[in-house]
């Protein structure tokens, strides 16, 4: 990854419960794993690489320390592939429409 | 170290009483009668607003006033799998109008107004729906600065495309974003930042958020007579923590509605664990289900703050679920059939109405109270996609037949949207099996009965004999 100066926007991660510190009554699966924590944020510091503990200031001007994943993180959401399950429901249900509409 | 700075898990749960008691500011205390009873509709007067209020709040905001839509050709199609003289007129409330895209922003008005009344900075909500946004959206517009928490993504790292979404709306609109990993201890970490910021708990379950859905049951109620000239039959309202049940209930109530019946419907994700690291990314909706439906009906305060004041027995005449599969085919019908793009969680109360509207009367008045904005992630195609990749089979066939975690199916016609009765009697038992572990099976006072009549709507005759089996 590119290194990130200060003033950039970052995503930096953090672990805020360890698997023991968990609360009691979790199913074993999330009992076994971290609660962990993203924060997005730009730089404080000066320049910093990856995997570095970093600090940064948030959207509301908090303070937060972190270890730096990403730089400039982009929103990986899309509308998906079309699904050939729903293709062609609007196409059937008019159809249906047309018929009555036909009989009448 | 002091006190306030033992961010232990324990030590933070420890002060969770005062931490909320200072971020809502509201003295819940006041309104504690006995036992587990509480003076509810005294806190709904004392720390809420009139409906007047409300609308005039509302207005500072241009929150509410959405269009009330008839679907026309919706009803048209129900008519055709439904008996001689069955096939009521299924109307729609598009709420997706409101500033944020979802009815939330009613409640988001009413805690961002209050925030800012009572001289806090900012607000916080913890929350991976359309609240987030809707809080977010009424924070920029009164100067407030906000923080989100969602529950987002799995140990893996992956999350679903809805709750992304959601999370980048929040963005937009200027709020900071706290993205955690999965388990209840969302709560724990929302604690440390109202303690670290001072900024008010915009939480969905106060008696003003509620109370910001009151408008919209009058409205839906006013539209449906000016446009009609009756009363609605039914409201169909989707249920996951009951304010939207609660909230729209008290607003038909308020408009004078004699008759209309309260509907609750979820999607059914029975089976899955909330909890689960595993379970996280197989269900295809983060909201509106039966994972939080289920539970909130049976235990309302279970919430963010001390005494909730989404209370769905109390208003609840009947309750059905339907399946993953049913909502994203009705999702597609709104949009073909209706020209309108919406949901798709937002469509579960939709396809119920779908199937009900069979079994009512030609003349009979059904209403959807909700739409949701539709964006990238937040649709059937991305939503799909990402539901593949975890492994989950989609296919065509019957509905009824998917298993939740394991399959989506789509129907093959809608002759086969059914929406399944889930019987309130059975939460009302689970409400009181509750209630008897809270008071470690000691018998109920008088208050006590008085008020779980009231909770559960039912005779105190009831209530005392069921409470008494400990079933």
């Amino acid at each position: 990854m590119e290194n990130a100066k200060k003033g950039d926007w970052v995503q930096i991660f953090k672990v805020i419960l360890n698997p023991e510190e968990r609360a009691p009554g979790l199913p074993p699966e999330t009992s076994a794993v971290p609660l962990t924590m993203k924060v997005k944020g730009f730089l404080a510091d000066q320049a910093a690489r990856a995997g570095e503990t970093v600090t940064i200031h948030t959207a509301t001007e908090r303070t937060v320390q972190g270890e730096l994943i990403v730089v400039n993180p982009a929103y990986e959401i899309d509308f998906g592939e079309p699904q050939q399950e729903l293709l062609k429901i609007g196409f059937e249900v008019r159809k249906l429409l047309r018929e009555e509409a036909d009989k009448q | 170290m002091s006190a306030k700075n033992d961010q232990s898990f324990r030590a933070v749960m420890a002060r969770k009483n005062d931490i909320m008691k200072r971020a809502v500011g509201i003295d819940y205390g006041q309104f504690e009668l006995e036992g587990l009873a509480f003076d509810y509709e005294a806190m709904m007067e004392k720390a809420g607003y009139t409906l007047d209020q409300v609308q005039k709040i509302q207005g500072e905001t241009s929150v509410g006033n959405t269009p009330l839509i008839e679907l026309k050709n919706l009803t048209k199609l129900a008519r055709l799998d439904a008996k001689p003289g069955k096939g009521a007129r299924i109307f729609i409330k598009d709420e997706a109008c409101n500033p944020s895209g979802s009815f939330k922003a009613r409640r988001a008005a009413l805690s961002c107004y209050q925030a800012q009344k009572l001289g806090y900075p900012g607000v916080i909500s913890a929350t991976s729906g359309n609240y987030g946004a809707a809080v977010a959206s009424q924070a920029a517009i009164r100067g407030l600065k906000c923080i989100v928490v969602q529950e987002l993504y799995d140990s893996q790292g992956l999350s679903q495309p809805e709750i992304l979404e959601k999370g980048r709306a929040c963005e937009a609109y200027g709020a900071e974003v706290v993205q955690l990993s999965v388990g209840p201890e969302l709560f724990y970490k929302f604690l440390i930042l109202l303690e670290e910021t001072g900024f008010f708990n915009a939480s969905l379950y106060t008696p003003f958020g509620i109370a910001g859905i009151e408008t919209l049951g009058y409205e839906l109620t006013e539209q449906v007579r000016q446009s009609t000239g009756s009363d609605p039959t039914a409201v169909i309202v989707t249920h996951a923590g009951g304010g939207n049940v609660t909230g729209t209930a008290r607003g038909l109530e308020k408009a004078g509605v004699k008759n209309t019946e309260v509907v609750g419907a979820s999607v059914d994700l029975s089976g899955l664990h909330m909890a689960s690291d595993r379970d996280f990314n197989r269900k295809s909706f983060t909201t509106g289900h039966t994972g939080f439906g289920v539970p909130f009906a049976a235990w309302p305060d279970r919430a963010d703050v001390p005494r909730n004041a989404a209370r769905p027995l109390r208003y609840l005449d009947s309750y059905y679920t339907v399946t993953q599969g049913e909502v994203f085919y009705m999702t597609e019908l709104l949009a073909h059939l209706e020209g309108l793009e919406r949901g798709p969680a937002g469509n579960t109360s939709l396809a119920a109405a779908y199937a009900l509207a069979r079994e009512m009367d030609r003349e009979d008045i059904l209403v959807v109270q909700e739409t949701e904005y539709t964006g990238a992630g937040k649709h059937p195609n991305p939503q799909l996609t990402f539901a593949r990749k975890q492994g989950i089979s989609i296919k065509r066939g019957n509905p009824v037949e998917s298993k939740p975690g394991e399959s989506i199916i789509i129907p093959e016609s809608p002759a086969q949207i059914s929406a399944q009765n889930l019987e309130l009697e059975g939460l009302k038992r689970s409400y009181l099996k509750k209630a008897r572990a809270e008071k470690n099976g000691d018998p109920l006072s008088s208050p006590e009965i008085n008020y779980l009549a009231a909770e559960l709507s039912s005779p105190e005759q009831w209530v005392e004999e069921e409470y008494k089996k400990g079933n």
